[in-house]
């Protein structure tokens, strides 16, 4: 368990275009250079968004980790219940799931906003 | 007196990022006309620098030596650190206040230990911010943040403390300063439970902190706040530390749980500056 590494790994690639650029480049130098869990490891290959939320990265530094790859806020908010539901209650950290997953936005997925904005400029 | 203005807003990224997911496109429009008009208050009050109280959430401060308060005192500053296309904001670089924020931290550590940094990068939590009120990037920021993210946290009473002494330090120099608080209050953010808002929590705080009732505002506690009102209630300090910089009742000028996308119930309010 070393989660403090692991929000450290996506902290220093949030804020600094430099990481960024490693992280695009090589990877796996980058995951070298910190104390990481198999499984923490794993996740920052996969883009895991479900896993690194079960394992209580905070929620701050997921989301710009989500948009860092260009994941789609809807997409995202998904991603991270899946995890929940595959590999069980937020472990860490203040940012648990409160209640059992139901959404609480009434804007629906993006792709359906478009058609309706698509439609309301065919009438 | 140097401190011309006092409020509070949101800052949640979804206000510019999600704006075209918004389906109540007419309260998001609202919202955005009490920006504007928070906007032409602080150009009306003559300001020379504003102030912004934010809850950063990591572009700076990490667990490895988390402040509970830092001002900055760069020369300037660069933000977003997100994915502009993201945020829908762009890169773009702010002046800082070097001068005068350092004068401002000196009067302020005479009763509060406060951090201090010359290198700041902006996240949404003051890009949003001055997105809507100084658009041109024109006016010195003076950022300023108490920790909200990596507890444990400061008490809400040294956050009271905090914000009465910046208005000592605002008072101590001869510029025209405004100062605005921004974060949420009761929300979800960065969680499944995104756009879930405590209406009734929202607006009895608000009661609390319009009045500017000390006693009422600081007699909140972290663990009841968590469960009423979700991590993202812990932001109430900033608006706690403009309240006590202000003295003054405050005038609600927008509230809407009315735009979930946005992931905050939307605020603005100002404080009259009393004495």
């Amino acid at each position: 368990m070393s989660l403090y590494q692991l929000q450290k790994f996506l902290y220093e690639l949030n804020r600094d275009d430099s990481v960024k650029e490693n992280f695009h480049s090589d990877i796996e130098a980058l995951i070298s250079q910190f104390d990481l869990s198999t499984e923490e490891s794993n996740a920052l290959r996969e883009g895991d968004i479900g896993l690194l939320y079960v394992l209580g990265v905070n929620g701050q530094i997921l989301m710009h980790y989500a948009a860092l790859l260009g994941i789609e806020w809807f997409d995202y908010l998904e991603m991270m219940r899946e995890g929940v539901t595959k590999y069980g209650p937020v472990r860490a950290g203040v940012y648990a799931m409160t209640g059992g997953g139901e959404s609480f936005t009434v804007e629906g997925k993006q792709e359906e906003i478009e058609e309706e904005i698509e439609e309301g400029k065919a009438q | 007196m140097s401190l011309v203005y006092a409020g509070v807003l949101s800052h949640a990224p979804g206000i510019t990022g999600r704006a075209d997911l918004v389906k109540n496109t007419e309260k998001r429009d609202e919202f955005y006309a009490a920006l504007d008009r928070q906007r032409q208050e602080i150009e009306d009050s003559g300001a020379e620098a504003l102030i912004v109280i934010a809850a950063e959430h990591f572009a700076n401060f990490f667990m490895n030596n988390m402040p509970a308060y830092c001002i900055g005192i760069g020369n300037r500053y660069e933000g977003p650190i997100e994915d502009p296309a993201w945020l829908k904001i762009e890169k773009t670089s702010v002046p800082g206040a070097p001068d005068l924020a350092t004068r401002l931290t000196k009067e302020v550590m005479r009763t509060v230990d406060t951090a201090y940094a010359e290198e700041w990068k902006f996240d949404h939590g003051i890009m949003v911010p001055l997105n809507f009120l100084t658009p041109r990037y024109d006016m010195p920021i003076i950022p300023v943040n108490i920790n909200c993210q990596g507890p444990p946290l400061t008490p809400l009473n040294r956050t009271w403390e905090f914000g009465a002494a910046l208005r000592r330090a605002c008072d101590s120099v001869p510029e025209k300063v405004a100062l605005v608080g921004t974060g949420g209050i009761s929300h979800w953010p960065a969680t499944p439970d995104s756009g879930k808002i405590n209406e009734p929590w929202d607006r009895e705080f608000l009661d609390r902190l319009l009045r500017n009732d000390k006693e009422a505002l600081l007699s909140y506690k972290d663990e009841e706040t968590y469960q009423e009102a979700g991590q993202g209630g812990f932001e109430i300090r900033t608006y706690i530390a403009a309240a006590a910089a202000a003295k003054g009742q405050g005038e609600l000028q927008f509230y809407t749980a009315e735009l979930p996308i946005f992931a905050v119930g939307c605020t603005v309010a100002k404080f009259s500056i009393s004495e």
